[in-house]
């Protein structure tokens, strides 16, 4: 099976771009999973925020999908495309990395 | 031109550093704290997130005694069995010893033990010889500990707490500690630290391989911090591996240790892809079976590895995992909301099985450190899963997360009592070096860092997994020197902001270092003990009941021996 990943990428400041990635998915894959792909397989320049890869116990994976604040590693992927964003609220750092942490724990 | 060699870079003062906010680095913090000096407490995630801590759902060792009459020296006793000979007797005394402090004073802060007749409920894992692991219900052991200290370090006083800030090396001037640099991920900056004393506490090294129970964070930094710095590591051949880790259908939300309980509960049957259960076979035949429990995790290791070896494993390359003798009712009164969150991730445990494989989980090995916590640096401290020794050649399960709160919040005590006796001693000098390391960093076309590393974790999966040859673990080293040799010694970088070009080459450095460190230790040592299993010297040798201890000599890597009992030098 096959997703498009169409990405909203860019620095803050700079005028946004959506690009698009392919990737090939087995049943049951987390989006996470898919932008660790493009990483590997297509461009390690993809900027996004994970660390806990399996137990959704971090809570640092998440971003706008198709619309929806939802978290990188429990959204399954699907066939066709799934646009991915930034969080819409948050001050953007770069690609689907925004400044999450409180002010308090920041340097 | 990047980021770094736009700016000068930010400077940061502190009595104590403390690198990784893990249970052991956020213990440390309070406890340096609560000795009345500054802190700061780094992580290159974000605080209290990044690392195996919040991660863990199963259990915490220690002889609290409520329950079942208990001492610590009993947990001592296991924790020195399990350990082969080859713990550190120091500091596993200090893990049994302080064990059961800190787990009641994690209850005063509610962590929320599980209770049953007004007192901690402690539950028996393999190799205890008695209940002894507290746990916090369900599954949530480690969010629970890792959110009471992340809220202790809120309203504690002197602590400064900076997430997505890497360290990348600490600064030595005339052989003491004296801060460290670190890569600041959202804007790119190099940020210098000068501190009196510095902790670290980056947890273990299973992401060096590619099947692994790790998060994001745990490819090793610690112990190429510890060795580029001066320090020693010791033991590094001893990685534990889980046997029976989640491998298929993909499952999220869930640790992937986490069928260890539903077997100790409901006794799941381990199935090759002709059904039959192959484990009774191994645990009578072998002679690595040690008799006191059915199947060590040594040798459920072996036997998936073998029955997969043999081409029987399951479609994803591991065994089954069944329940589906168990009666549904008795499945949901064991696991009540597990149950549903393996419906949510469509896993019906009574009706379907699950697939299993061993996966890289744990670190015996580590940075060498005395009782007081410290390396042969002074003012390096290092703490929780990175220090070495304590487990010897494999761990008692529970040990882990006492190891963290002991070792961190000890750590944090002495690195405070240093800290008060001394002044700063920054030295721009001795920071130059790594400083020039990040100004170096050009864009340029070069193998894919990400895919190197993926790369790397399948060497080590395939050559220094569970079961090695000298064949393997030359061929591993040699991949390592050709890894090692792509990526230059040239930072790669895109010059943006979140470089994460840059952050997975500065990973790699430290990866191939630690993997270098692993494959060399596990090729000398030329027998088989605990979690090191060498398939070409099959047998347990009494020669070799001594400890590796690893340093960097003009780059390169040198082992020597010592004796567990003494620490004494050993030809
Ligand atoms: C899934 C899982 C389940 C487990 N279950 C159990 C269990 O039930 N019982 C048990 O006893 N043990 C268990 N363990 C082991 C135990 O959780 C760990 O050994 C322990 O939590 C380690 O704590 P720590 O503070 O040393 O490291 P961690 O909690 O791993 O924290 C290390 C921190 O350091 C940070 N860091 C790393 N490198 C750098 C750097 N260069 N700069 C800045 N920061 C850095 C990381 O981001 C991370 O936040 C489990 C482990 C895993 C992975
Ligand atoms: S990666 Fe940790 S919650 Fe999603």
């Amino acid at each position: 099976m096959k997703t498009t990943l169409r990405i909203r990428r860019g620095s803050a400041g700079e005028t946004p771009r959506f690009e698009e990635f392919d990737v090939a998915f087995e049943p049951g894959q987390s989006v996470l999973d898919g932008l660790r792909m493009v990483r590997r397989l297509i461009d390690p320049t993809l900027a996004y925020r994970y660390s806990c890869i399996n137990a959704n116990a971090c809570k640092e994976c998440m971003m706008l999908i198709d619309g929806t604040v939802d978290y990188a590693c429990t959204v399954r992927l699907k066939q066709g495309v799934m646009t991915l964003a930034p969080l819409p609220k948050k001050a953007l750092i770069r690609d689907l990395v925004t400044e999450i942490a409180p002010p308090d724990e920041r340097l | 031109m990047n980021s770094v060699e736009n700016s000068s870079p930010t400077h940061l003062e502190t009595d104590v550093l403390v690198i990784g906010a893990g249970g052991a680095g956020m213990y440390a913090a309070l406890e340096a704290a609560r000795a009345g000096v500054s802190v700061i407490l780094a992580d290159r995630s974000l605080i209290g997130r990044g690392g195996a801590t919040v991660m863990a759902q199963m259990t915490v060792a220690a002889a609290l005694g409520e329950q079942t009459p208990n001492h610590w020296e009993y947990h001592l006793a296991d924790t020195l069995a399990a350990g082969r000979g080859l713990c550190d007797e120091r500091l596993a005394a200090l893990l049994c010893e302080d064990g059961p402090q800190r787990l009641r004073e994690m209850d005063e802060w509610k962590v929320g033990w599980a209770r049953e007749d007004g007192h901690i409920k402690q539950a028996q894992a393999p190799g205890h010889d008695r209940p002894r692991c507290a746990y916090v219900d369900f599954l949530s052991t480690g969010p629970a500990v890792s959110k009471t200290l992340r809220t202790r370090l809120k309203s504690a006083s002197g602590v400064r707490l900076i997430g997505d800030l890497a360290i990348v090396d600490i600064v030595v001037q005339d052989g003491e500690a004296c801060g460290a640099v670190a890569l600041h991920l959202p804007t790119g900056r190099a940020v210098t630290l000068a501190a009196k004393a510095v902790i670290i506490a980056t947890g273990g090294l299973t992401g060096l391989y590619r099947r692994n129970s790790a998060s994001a964070n745990m490819a090793g930094d610690g112990y190429a911090l510890a060795l580029r710095a001066g320090a020693e590591l010791i033991d590094m051949e001893f990685v534990q591996f889980f046997p029976i880790g989640h491998l298929a259908p993909r499952l999220i939300g869930m640790d992937p240790i986490m069928w260890d309980p539903f077997r100790y509960k409901l006794g799941g049957r381990l199935l090759n892809s002709e059904r039959q259960e192959f484990e009774t076979t191994y645990a009578s035949e072998d002679s690595r079976s040690d008799g006191r429990y059915v199947l060590t995790r040594d040798l459920a290791t072996y036997a998936i590895t073998k029955e997969v070896e043999a081409g029987r494993g399951s479609p994803a390359g591991g065994a089954y995992l069944s329940f589906r003798h168990v009666p549904e009712a008795e499945i949901r009164r064991a696991f009540g909301p597990v149950v549903d969150r393996l419906l949510a991730n469509g896993i019906d445990l009574a009706r379907q099985d699950v697939e299993v494989a061993p996966i890289a989980h744990y670190t015996m090995g580590g940075v060498r450190v005395d009782e007081t916590l410290q390396t042969r640096i002074p003012g390096l401290y290092a703490g929780g899963e990175v220090v070495g020794g304590a487990n010897g050649a494999n761990r008692l399960s529970g040990n882990a997360i006492t190891e963290a709160l002991v070792f961190g919040a000890r750590a944090g005590f002495n690195a405070a009592e240093r800290a008060k006796a001394r002044n700063l001693c920054w030295s721009a000098e001795a920071a130059r070096p790594v400083l020039g390391l990040l100004r170096s960093a050009t864009k340029r076309d070069a193998p894919n860092p990400s895919a190197a590393i993926a790369g790397l974790q399948t060497v080590m999966a395939d050559k220094v997994g569970p079961f090695r040859t000298e064949a393997k673990l030359r061929s591993a080293l040699s991949s390592i020197l050709q890894l090692s040799q792509e990526i230059g010694n040239v930072p790669l970088s895109t010059g943006a902001a979140f470089d994460t070009t840059m952050v997975d080459w500065l990973d790699l450095r430290s990866m191939l270092l630690v993997a270098r460190s692993v494959a060399e230790a596990a090729l000398t040592r030329s027998e088989s003990r605990g979690a090191h299993q060498r398939e070409d010297q099959p047998r347990l040798s009494e020669d070799w009941c001594v400890n590796q201890i690893i340093s960097l000599s003009q780059g390169g890597i040198s082992l020597r021996r010592i004796a567990p009992a003494n620490g004494r030098p050993v030809a």
